[in-house]
């Protein structure tokens, strides 16, 4: 497979602390990964080295084929890279600095009117080309940047926090075209809000403490949470809890308040037909019966609170 | 070099989009005018030259240029551009280079906007061309060698501040190396060889030898030679950093 973006063996120290630690993976064309974990696992650093902005302390990062540390040149051209905070150069105004970008970026006139007019229009930055940057709005900011990522139309885009900072409508927009682009490009986006994960992502990596604690689509991963196939059940009659946990595939039932039980599957599997049958043999009156949707959020808990008792542990140990 | 030269173009233009140029530049004229009238005699002298003028540069750039040399990284670093900067497809040595030439050309402007000085000198009799060329050579020279040390230490600090301290501190070093303030400090005792190798590490030194209308080789490498040196710490720091 021709991969986009190739991580090996990562590490980054600074001084005692190991901010990233033995990270490696791979992305292809088409692929969008998401970059999870708390603050200060190590997301940023990571892109920061990816974009050649900081030297691994060891590991290798290559780019469409170009080692970023042998061939810096080569592989930044490559890239489109939006930093945290999307810093800009606040005296500029957003044509003035997309045309600085431009400059830089070797676009002839032809490909910079096109590329602008697509970014202009993409971002929508229109109403604000010739307002200094430092008078916008943080979301106009954040727009800017963007456009400054995408504008050399690049095949790996590093996009750390790209919807930080905007509306909901505004999330919603830059996500759609992030979609729009995924299928072109190897995208990696670092967020803290999960549900861009599920909205935008096909692949999705938990980072703790600088390592990579849990790598898969964002439906594997929710499948690691407990709540994964469980089934909510409303009833008031009697002995629902007994009868569920009868049941082969059911390893244990919950009692919540108000006549409400929650079911778990013992590997995971569908269950909900099983209490369905179960329910209308026993003639049972049941205001609800649903299947729990799991959030990307509570595996992210599990996880990252999982990662940091081990450490403790370890540390006692 | 295409690349140089955008972030050479952004760059002054970028002093431009600022109070900063139209500062800098009422400051640097409004200091040699009274430099010159006041302190230096130019009337009372009645001689038609430009040598009040000249001689106070060195004293004049060495607050002037650490002020425009302390934000070329150090402002950079704070805002966090500099992690766009460093991203983009440029070699290290045509952002330094490119950001270099945008100030010292910007120090250029400001100097060559002192051309009534000259005017007023030519109106007055008759002075020696060559010369007011030569000098305004080795001022900018000279305000070069202080811009390379400025951006050197610019790039080492977030601080805006510190950099402006500390390069002023600096600038100082290789400005009195060659006044008599240093060198009676050593004359007593140190042999002339000695001497001669403080003092020829000094702006004074070699600025004074070009203000006498002769621009020598040895001057000239001096110059560059600086200039080329502290742009290569300069690179080298910033890289460093990057292994921060």
């Amino acid at each position: 497979m021709d991969w986009m973006i190739e991580v090996d063996g990562l590490v980054k120290t600074f001084g005692h602390l190991t901010a990233v630690n033995d990270v490696r993976f791979n992305v292809p064309k088409g692929q969008v990964l998401g970059f999870l974990g708390p603050n200060g696992a190590g997301k940023s650093t990571t892109m920061k080295m990816i974009t050649g902005f900081m030297t691994p302390t060891a590991g290798t990062v290559r780019v469409a084929g170009h080692d970023v540390d042998e061939q810096p040149i080569a592989a930044k051209a490559k890239i489109g890279y939006l930093p945290e905070g999307a810093p800009a150069y606040p005296d500029m105004t957003p044509i003035s600095f997309l045309n600085f970008i431009a400059d830089v970026r070797g676009l002839d006139a032809a490909a910079r009117r096109q590329r602008l007019d697509y970014v202009i229009a993409n971002v929508h930055l229109d109403t604000v080309l010739h307002q200094p940057i430092d008078t916008l709005s943080k979301g106009f900011k954040r727009r800017v940047g963007l456009a400054q990522a995408i504008l050399h139309d690049p095949p790996v885009l590093v996009l750390d926090e790209p919807t930080d900072g905007l509306d909901p409508n505004q999330k919603h927009e830059i996500r759609g075209l992030i979609a729009d682009m995924a299928k072109e490009k190897a995208i990696v986006i670092s967020t803290h809000i999960l549900e861009e994960v599920d909205a935008v992502c096909n692949r999705a990596m938990i980072i703790a403490e600088g390592r990579i604690v849990a790598d898969g689509t964002p439906g594997e991963l929710e499948s690691r949470s407990p709540f994964h196939n469980a089934v909510l059940i409303d009833c008031q009659d009697e002995g629902v809890a007994d009868a569920l946990e009868a049941i082969a595939g059911i390893s244990r039932v919950e009692t919540l308040a108000g006549g409400s039980y929650r079911a778990y599957p013992t590997n995971g599997q569908s269950i909900v037909a099983e209490v369905a049958d179960l329910v209308k043999q026993r003639n049972w009156s049941t205001s609800r019966l649903s299947v729990e949707h799991p959030r990307l959020d509570e595996v992210f808990r599990n996880i990252t609170r999982g990662g940091e008792q081990a450490d403790k542990q370890g540390e006692a140990a | 070099m295409a690349a140089t030269w955008a972030v050479f173009r952004r760059e002054l233009k970028g002093y431009f989009s600022t109070p900063l140029a139209y500062v800098f530049i009422v400051i640097f004229l409004f200091l040699t005018g009274i430099f010159t009238f006041y302190i230096g005699s130019f009337y009372p002298r009645g001689q038609a030259d430009l040598k009040p003028f000249f001689n106070f540069h060195p004293w004049l750039y060495l607050f002037l240029v650490p002020a425009i040399a302390m934000r070329l990284w150090a402002e950079e670093r704070k805002s966090g551009s500099i992690e766009l900067l460093l991203t983009l497809p440029l070699s290290l040595w045509s952002t330094v280079v490119g950001k270099y030439l945008a100030a010292w050309v910007f120090i250029g402007i400001a100097l060559g906007l002192t051309f009534p000085m000259w005017l007023t000198v030519s109106y007055l009799g008759q002075p020696d061309h060559g010369v007011i060329v030569a000098s305004y050579v080795g001022s900018m020279l000279m305000a070069g060698g202080y811009l390379a040390i400025g951006a050197c230490i610019s790039a080492a600090t977030k601080n805006q501040v510190i950099a402006f301290v500390i390069s002023v501190v600096a600038c100082f070093l290789f400005t009195v190396s060659g006044a008599p303030i240093v060198l009676d400090f050593y004359a007593s005792w140190a042999p002339q060889t000695l001497l001669d190798a403080i003092a020829s590490f000094s702006f004074l030194t070699h600025f004074n030898a070009i203000q006498n209308g002769v621009i020598d080789l040895r001057d000239l490498i001096y110059f560059v030679s600086l200039i080329l040196f502290w742009l290569f710490a300069n690179l080298l720091i910033v890289d460093l950093k990057k292994a921060g």
